[in-house]
């Protein structure tokens, strides 16, 4: 299984990200945002960081990029999308996934070990986890508070489409302590936590049981490659 | 060579951290008598030859499309100016 993990100027996190799907068993394949080619991946990992340098609003000149005309052509066929933090905010820009995001509410950037709960295990990102498991991964942005009006709000949960829920403390004034979201598929998932940070024992989130133990990331791309398993 | 502003804000409806940061600051000065601070977004897009009706649809749907998201911002204002040489 090849999962693309696209660079964009600005991006932070895609050696983490490349690094994590080598952890579950795939073949990470470095994509680039100025070409119109996903060289024929089975799914597609938009990372963190802050690319285009975030001008605009977060995500919003990326999400211009000439590779998301291929990114959003393989997401309306079925194909699997992860949008981690920046990746979430390019994601919801170019409306794959429903809302927008703001400063966070408190006007600071947070880092923290955030527990979260599964709210949907049948996505194409999820479906290793239960519905209802408590996991813990690293977030850590600025503008990281979801928002969406009223009326999406209750679309979204009614459909099911809200997919993690801060739990312990809403970090950013996320409305419905909404941590991540879907489309009305389930092939595009997108969060503000990092999974990809939560995939190795020692360099994970502190977790109960030990420092750094944390490795509930994992089954984000084991999830992903069961689906991709049974194409 | 004449300009478009294109003038975008944060939807009322919706929590403005910044302008509330700055509200704050003026509430610590003393400046009792306002009662709240917005900010929003002021896009100057200088035009190569005279503007038409047909490059004005284009910025205000560029507008809506790109310069603010409808999740969270309205445009407020698309309008010429110094239309005339300078």
């Amino acid at each position: 299984m090849r999962i693309g993990v696209i660079t964009f100027p600005g991006s932070l996190d895609d050696r983490d990200a490349q690094r994590a799907v080598r952890i579950s068993g795939a073949t990470p394949v470095a994509l680039w945002h100025g070409d119109h080619d996903l060289q024929g991946v089975d799914a597609v990992i938009l990372p963190g960081g802050f690319a285009y340098g975030d001008y605009l609003r977060a995500g919003a000149i990326a999400s211009y990029a000439p590779i998301m005309a291929e990114v959003i052509d393989a997401a309306n066929k079925g194909v699997p999308v992860l949008g981690i933090c920046n990746g979430f905010q390019m994601l919801a820009e170019a409306r794959l996934v429903p809302g927008a995001h703001t400063r966070n509410a408190h006007q600071q950037f947070i880092r923290r070990d955030q527990r979260l709960r599964v709210e949907n295990a049948t996505t194409d990102w999820t479906n290793a986890f239960e519905t209802n498991d408590e996991i813990i991964i690293p977030m850590k942005n600025a503008d990281g508070r979801f928002v969406a009006d009223s009326e999406t709000l209750a679309r979204i949960e009614g459909q099911g489409q809200v997919v993690f829920r801060y739990l312990d403390v809403n970090p950013n004034g996320s409305l419905n302590d909404i941590a991540g979201v879907s489309n009305e598929r389930g092939n595009v998932v997108a969060l503000m936590p990092h999974p990809e940070h939560a995939t190795e024992p020692g360099f994970g989130p502190d977790t109960p049981e030990a420092m750094s133990s944390g490795i509930d990331g994992l089954k984000f791309f084991e999830s992903a490659l069961r689906v991709l398993a049974t194409v | 060579m004449p300009t478009i502003v294109v003038e975008v804000m944060p939807k009322a409806e919706l929590l403005d951290p910044q302008g509330k940061a700055v509200a704050g600051a003026l509430a610590r000065l003393g400046k009792t008598r306002f009662t709240s601070v917005r900010i929003g977004k002021r896009f100057e897009v200088t035009v190569d030859g005279a503007v038409d009706d047909a490059l004005l649809d284009e910025v205000r749907a560029l507008a809506e499309e790109m310069f603010s998201n409808s999740v969270i911002e309205d445009v407020v204002s698309v309008e010429v100016i110094g239309s005339v040489n300078h």
